[in-house]
């Protein structure tokens, strides 16, 4: 049984939404039902994942190797350690959350909304647990084909300018990065397996365009500045579920991505890319900050918000040491808890009011009491209040930054002004002050099943604020092994 | 002389002679009961390339066994193309039927037509000499001409046909020239002897070369590659679409025979100049297919252009052979069974996408504009899902089997070290996910304007559902078919 803990948490999913597709959009009811157990049961198989992973080991857990294709030598190779293990919980969590968003919202084919997230939801487990470079590569791509959908389908006015953009920026990305993987195969005379490539040599020149490929892909995945601006455009027109996936886990891949390819298989590329990699990081959290700012729209403040924190993300890990590192991923996975409540925030005010602007906002606290507690909250968490998530990946990262250069550090910490100010600037003009128009005073305050999903992930953000150990945890022995392996060189 | 005479070893050539037999039968059959039962004469189609299976089954060797004085072989490779080509024929004939008993097209002569180039194309696949090799071509292409032209009513089929015939004769023209310049070099119409005159060294390389270019633009012609695609477009929109279908599946797999037997088993001693042509070529067609077919608007000359783009991808394996000057056959083996493998998933795709239109299509109605597939997905989900897996699976998106394809081939270029080449051809396939994008977003995201039920009977729709799931099922599962073409080739050359 626990050999198979990955497939069930990839297949449960995926297969668990053929009879929410089959189900069939006129019976809602069952089809909700449907797609809370799939997703609860999605969960469910990822929390042995945890319980049973030993945090000593650095190397790969849960492993589970068959042929898949012999012909190339691709396998069905599956395993996780420390830096991926949590994101599958992350996204098993997340879409149990995004189910239960959509319960009522939803008016349009549901069943094919629910089926599209359980699907999609499998096939990122599949990237997080990919060993294998094909395997990887088919479920990165495959994914953008349920977010096509659910942008396109269930999503604003501009849907499908999004949707298109979305995939073809993504496909950019990806297909240079396919290209690289097959002169890896071909490199390491006929392998696919992550594990070996991360032992190949690979001289100087191919290491640099091996990296430039995967930095292609990863970061528009992730997004960095340039290529971040297919984000807003999808985040504004996408479904609150769409948002929240998109910010919390689909972002995370491109982050993941550099710490599964680009760091371990061409070390030296990127260490010497590295100063470029932070420039770009930087100019993300500053410029991107204060684009921010000006935001009048809060799924683009929140979106932009995001490729800020991402910058930071990106950041830990190219200054190479161990706090840049974790608390890179500790920022990843609280941004996810941040970032997919934040969309959920404004999605339950959309539902209500029908609008993004924040001008059409005001006084949202007199009406509704208790979300407003909730979104103040986790406005807080996003821009890195203390005892929340968001502080401590964010601090880790600084301190790791001021141990490289101390300039460094000074300038990622401007973060912390810049966050907060854009975001409680929002929440100052959306929840507080006098009810600003007759549809906020008609606001009804958020139902049992709102509360439900929202104080389930301010539980999570305030849990990991207080007591981050049991995620640092994990990461430890497979980041202190990252590093090391990351410090010789392969040339 | 006729003392000479041995009777050649017809077994062989058993499935083509069966079909040849069979369709005397279709012909008497059509004649006294065309008029009241026109049933029959499909059935009996149908029945004759079941048979023909059959027989290629039963009869395949191991060797590869050459007959009528070398002029025919019958290898490995031979069998499974010929499969492919039954199978893929057979398909066209349920998914055709409705349409064509709609418009009054079911004629015997459509039938008939269809197995004499069923016929022509198993000559192709098993020809091992310039002659027959020519017989066979000609053989598939005026029976094409005709089917082209089936509907002799319709301006436009008349019009794409005289089209097809003009330039289609053209090519011929060009191949035979091509062929002649080679016999004159080598002295050899047999393409071992061919081959083994190169390999001896003692040929004129100036007329060889020359004779090369023709061939190559023959072989061009046949597969749709740019320059020699003008007439893909024209024939797939004017064709009825039964006839684009039957095109578009088949005739691929039969020129790609051609192109391999003509090129590697015959020329393979000028694979250095061949492939370059190719490289041009290839990159051309996938350029200008994949550009092109964003500005269409019916749908049945967006696929054109994508068979144009597609038979590029799929030349990227052929022209990957040979690496840094020499052959090793292992390499060589890996780049010819990718390119196989990439027109038999191709010409499954084909099938699928030209089955949407049939499925769509009713008495007095074609369905091949793009507006005619908006808010497909209100109509019907499960036909949506099924034409959303074909268009993915074109655009190279996994889990599909059009994305294996595409793998194959890039890999076979870049293990020959086109890298520049991959990257080029994978960029351009980013230009190409646009317009297969934009009819998901017709399916799903718009509203639908033809709300009319879909009429097609029981038979199209399980086979296009099947269509479908094969083309999502053997992405999930790509290695058997990969093995497939494999081992086809290491059997044969």
């Amino acid at each position: 049984m626990n050999q198979q803990l990955l497939s069930l948490a990839i297949w449960v999913p995926i297969l668990g939404a053929l009879p929410v597709f089959w189900a069939g959009s006129d019976r809602r009811c069952l089809v909700r039902w449907l797609a809370l157990a799939v997703a609860v049961a999605g969960f469910l198989v990822t929390i042995p994942l945890y319980t049973g992973f030993d945090p000593k080991i650095a190397g790969m857990q849960f492993v589970e190797q068959a042929p898949w294709i012999p012909r190339f030598n691709v396998q069905y190779f599956l395993g996780v350690d420390g830096i991926s293990m949590p994101f599958i919980l992350l996204n098993a969590f997340i879409t149990v959350m995004v189910v239960l968003a959509g319960w009522e919202v939803i008016e349009e084919k549901q069943a094919q909304y629910m089926g599209a997230f359980l699907v999609m939801s499998g096939l990122m487990n599949g990237i997080f647990s990919a060993l294998d470079g094909v395997l990887f590569y088919v479920f990165f791509e495959a994914s953008l084909i349920p977010m096509y959908i659910i942008i396109g389908v269930w999503g604003g006015p501009n849907r499908v300018y999004a949707a298109i953009k979305f995939f073809l920026y993504t496909l950019l990305g990806s297909l240079l990065m396919l290209v690289a993987l097959l002169w890896l195969f071909l490199e390491s005379r006929g392998s696919f397996n992550i594990l070996d490539w991360q032992q190949l040599q690979i001289g100087m020149k191919p290491q640099i365009l091996i990296f430039i490929a995967f930095l292609v892909s990863f970061a528009v995945k992730v997004p960095m500045w340039p290529v971040h601006t297919w984000l807003p455009d999808a985040h504004v027109e996408a479904p609150t579920g769409g948002s929240v996936v998109l910010a919390a886990i689909a972002l995370k891949l491109g982050a993941y991505g550099f710490v599964r390819f680009s760091l371990p298989i061409v070390p030296d590329a990127a260490h010497y890319m590295a100063n470029f990699m932070i420039t770009l990081s930087l100019i993300a959290v500053v410029y991107i900050g204060f684009v921010a700012l000006v935001q009048t729209d809060m799924k683009k403040l929140i979106a932009y918000s995001s490729i800020s924190h991402m910058g930071f993300v990106t950041l830990g890990f190219f200054i190479f040491n161990q706090l840049g590192i974790e608390g890179a991923l500790v920022q990843m996975i609280s941004h996810g808890f941040v970032s997919g409540a934040m969309f959920l925030c404004v999605g339950v005010m959309y539902d209500r009011v029908h609008s993004r602007q924040i001008a059409d906002y005001g006084g949202v606290v007199h009406t509704m009491p208790k979300f407003a507690a909730l979104f103040v909250f986790f406005a807080m968490a996003n821009s890195g209040l203390p005892a929340t998530s968001g502080f401590v990946g964010e601090f880790m990262v600084i301190l790791g930054a001021i141990k490289a250069n101390f300039w460094l550090g000074f300038l990622a910490a401007t973060t912390l002004i810049l966050g907060a100010a854009y975001t409680l600037w929002m929440i100052k003009r959306v929840v507080y002050g006098p009810v600003g128009n007759h549809h906020v005073a008609e606001m009804q305050d958020i139902s049992g099943r709102e509360f439900l999903f929202l104080a389930l992930l301010a539980l999570c953000v305030l849990g990991m604020g207080l007591y981050p150990f049991p995620f640092t945890e994990v990461m430890h022995a497979s980041v202190d092994n990252l590093l090391k392996h990351v410090a010789v060189s392969k040339l | 002389m006729l003392n000479n005479f041995v009777m050649p070893d017809l077994y062989p050539a058993a499935p083509e002679i069966f079909l040849l037999l069979m369709s005397f039968l279709v012909l008497f059959v059509d004649l006294f009961f065309g008029a009241t039962h026109r049933w029959m004469a499909a059935m009996l189609t149908g029945v004759s390339l079941l048979g023909a299976a059959l027989i290629t089954l039963v009869t395949s060797d191991a060797q590869p066994v050459l007959t009528f004085s070398g002029m025919f072989i019958d290898d490995m490779l031979a069998d499974f193309l010929k499969l492919m080509t039954y199978f893929a024929v057979l398909m066209m004939l349920v998914y055709s039927r409705q349409y064509l008993a709609d418009r009054g097209l079911d004629k015997g002569e459509f039938y008939l037509l269809v197995i004499y180039a069923t016929m022509g194309m198993m000559i192709m696949i098993s020809a091992a000499n310039f002659i027959t090799m020519y017989l066979g071509l000609e053989l598939m292409s005026l029976s094409l001409y005709g089917l082209v032209a089936i509907d002799r009513d319709s301006t436009r089929s008349t019009e794409a046909a005289m089209k097809y015939f003009v330039l289609g004769a053209l090519a011929s023209g060009l191949l035979l020239y091509g062929m002649s310049m080679v016999y004159g070099a080598t002295g050899s119409l047999e393409l071992g002897g061919i081959a083994q005159a190169l390999y001896q060294g003692q040929t004129e390389k100036t007329v060889l070369v020359f004779g090369l270019v023709f061939i190559v633009a023959g072989v061009a012609f046949k597969l749709g590659l740019v320059p020699f695609h003008m007439w893909i477009p024209d024939v797939y929109h004017g064709a009825p679409t039964a006839i684009t279908m039957f095109i578009g599946s088949a005739p691929k797999l039969a020129a790609f025979a051609m192109a391999l037997r003509l090129l590697v088993y015959g020329l393979l001693g000028l694979a250095a100049d061949w492939q370059k042509m190719l490289l041009v070529l290839a990159v051309l067609s996938i350029g200008l297919g994949n550009l092109a077919a964003i500005a269409q608007t019916n749908l049945k000359r967006m696929l054109a252009y994508s068979a144009i783009s597609h038979m590029g991808y799929m030349v990227l394996g052929l022209m990957s052979g040979m690496v840094a000057g020499k052959i090793d056959p292992f390499t060589a083996t890996n780049a010819y069974s990718s390119a196989l493998y990439y027109t038999v998933a191709y010409v499954l795709m084909s099938l699928g996408a030209f089955g949407a239109i049939l499925l769509l299509s009713r008495a007095g109605y074609e369905a091949e504009n793009l507006e005619d597939f908006k808010g497909l997905n209100k109509r019907s989900p499960w036909f949506a899902a099924m034409m959303l897996i074909m268009m993915f699976s074109m655009a190279g998106i996994p889990f599909f089997i059009g994305f294996f394809a595409k793998f194959a081939v890039l890999l076979a270029a870049i293990k020959a070290g086109y890298v520049a080449v991959a990257v080029i051809a994978v960029m351009f396939s980013l230009i190409g996910a646009f317009y297969y994008l934009r009819v998901v977003k017709l399916m799903y995201f718009d509203a639908p304007v033809d709300s009319a039920p879909i009429t097609a009977g029981l038979d199209v729709r399980v086979l296009f559902s099947l269509n479908g799931i094969a083309v999502a099922g053997l992405g999930l599962f790509p290695n058997e078919v990969m093995m497939l073409c494999t081992t086809a080739l290491l059997r044969s050359v």
